[in-house]
């Protein structure tokens, strides 16, 4: 028992070594601007455009639950113009980037950790690195950085898309009129609801292409390797999301 | 001039090489030869940086590999070519794609770059598959493009990981040839590891054999042919027998 409780803290030790020589790595990788740059549009268009399908489909089914939702609430005890207020806050601070968070990091970083990690058992980062390329300038950096910026840029998106279905949703379904719901969108409206969910995006592009380079990176074995490490990928990318979801929150509100 | 010595290296609790010291001289082809496990990969892997000795130290031209820092490690893979067991080509580019890679890194022209692609894939008679990609072409030809790669760099030193594993005895005949007239017309030093032993004798000026993670013999074709070394005949000659007689002297059977 007590060698097993041993070996555990060693092996939690060596994660955080790994995670801190892999952060360590990055930084380093990030100093060779012209590798990256170069490559950085490419995964843009396939971090941002490949992404947009499903995060809008998730958005738009999320304002019209919100919308209905707050109806079903608010009947005989609050304002029926509250339900812009409630769709508005909702969508923009938590539920827009936190469930397209959540969706992107299967999507997103299963692409990054099954393409990594191909490449990790067919010896083609091997090969990179023989070629004299640094394998986090080349592979990590710019899926990094492309998540990073194209993530705000989805969700922003999906958040017009969720808040689009969700008047669509007032006037047709609750006979809301238009005017009623834009003024409970403008009711309690400040600034800061809209940066707050683009920080948060911000930060869960970067966790999840993150833990996918890594994940991909460290796969061994063949095609289980793989899968295993695509799995983890996912696993750790939604769970980082909930725990920057709540840092912020603590944070910032 | 490449040295090996004293190298020790494992995995997972397992020792595969155990002091393995071996010189091989500017101009030579050396082959490694050895049962399957026994470590000639990863010896392959020291000199390149992709694996770092426990104990021990690879010399490169003077310098010691595993304490070169990345400039120097990126200097050090410049003026080396390495072709891998399964190729590891890149399979989202092409073939002509994946020569320009390191010719990229090597800063050259466009024009320098293609009269490289066209004299690379000339020397391996791979003319006219430029445009196509890796899945598209056999193991055989993949193999080739490989070495195309590896020579556009124009490399002083070329590594062969497992050139003929899995070719039928046509492509591994050509495969050999092939291997000769880049020595011939490039000059470059070559190691190949190998288990094919109509390989190492066609390509190589050496041959050292690895057994129990260290040298067991090493010399020109000739004396490996003549040897009286028991474990070296019954390695050159095939017999099975041989290893089962061994296996029961140490009791293993």
């Amino acid at each position: 028992m007590q060698q097993l409780i041993f070996q555990s803290i060693i092996e939690a030790l060596r994660a955080v070594g790994r995670f801190w020589l892999f952060i360590h790595d990055f930084l380093l990788g990030l100093r060779e601007v012209r590798i990256w740059a170069s490559l950085l549009p490419g995964q843009m268009r396939r971090v941002g455009v490949n992404s947009l399908p499903i995060a809008l489909f998730i958005s738009l089914f999320i304002g019209i639950v919100l919308a209905l939702l707050s109806r079903y609430i608010f009947t005989g005890s609050v304002p029926m113009y509250f339900v812009g207020t409630l769709v508005g806050k909702s969508i923009m601070m938590e539920l827009g980037p936190v469930l397209t968070g959540l969706a992107l990091a299967g999507r997103v970083g299963a692409n990054i950790a099954a393409e990594l990690g191909t490449m990790r058992v067919t010896e083609q980062v091997d090969a990179l690195e023989t070629l004299a390329y640094d394998t986090h300038s080349y592979l990590v950096v710019p899926r990094v950085l492309a998540a990073t910026l194209m993530f705000p840029v989805i969700v922003t998106l999906a958040i017009a898309v969720g808040l689009v279905s969700g008047w669509l949703t007032s006037i047709t379904l609750l006979e809301l009129s238009t005017q009623d719901f834009i003024k409970g969108l403008r009711q309690f409206y400040e600034f800061k609801d809209i940066w707050f969910g683009l920080v948060k995006s911000t930060s869960f592009g970067a966790a999840i292409a993150f833990l996918g380079c890594m994940k991909g990176l460290t796969a061994r074995g063949g095609a289980e390797g793989v899968g295993l490490a695509t799995t983890q990928a996912v696993v750790a990318g939604a769970a980082m999301i909930l725990v920057l979801d709540a840092f912020w929150a603590v944070l910032l509100l | 001039m490449i040295v090996f010595r004293d190298v020790e290296k494992g995995f997972s609790g397992k020792e595969i090489l155990k002091g393995f010291s071996l010189e091989v001289r500017d101009g030579e082809t050396m082959a490694i030869i050895g049962y399957s496990g026994t470590g000639k990969s990863v010896a392959l892997k020291h000199i390149v940086g992709l694996l770092a000795p426990f104990k021990g130290e690879v010399e490169v031209d003077g310098e010691i590999v595993h304490k070169l820092d990345r400039k120097g490690l990126r200097a050090l893979r410049s003026k080396i070519g390495y072709v891998f067991q399964f190729a590891a080509l890149f399979d989202s580019m092409t073939v002509e794609e994946n020569i320009a890679l390191g010719l990229q890194r090597q800063g050259l022209p466009a024009a320098k770059i293609a009269e490289r692609i066209e004299e690379s894939l000339l020397l391996v008679d791979l003319v006219g598959t430029e445009k196509r990609y890796p899945i598209q072409l056999s193991g055989g030809m993949r193999k080739r493009v490989g070495i195309a790669r590896a020579i556009a760099l124009r490399p002083k030193y070329i590594l062969y990981d497992e050139p003929t594993t899995g070719l039928d005895p046509v492509t591994t005949a050509m495969m050999d040839l092939l291997m000769v007239r880049v020595k011939e017309k490039l000059g470059v030093t070559g190691i190949a590891v190998t288990h094919n032993m109509k390989s190492a004798f066609t390509i190589a000026d050496r041959i050292a054999m690895l057994y129990d993670g260290k040298v067991r013999q090493v010399g020109t074709v000739e004396e490996i042919q003549k040897t009286h070394d028991h474990v070296v005949r019954q390695f050159i000659e095939g017999r099975p027998e041989a290893a089962a007689a061994e296996a029961a002297d140490a009791g293993l059977q």
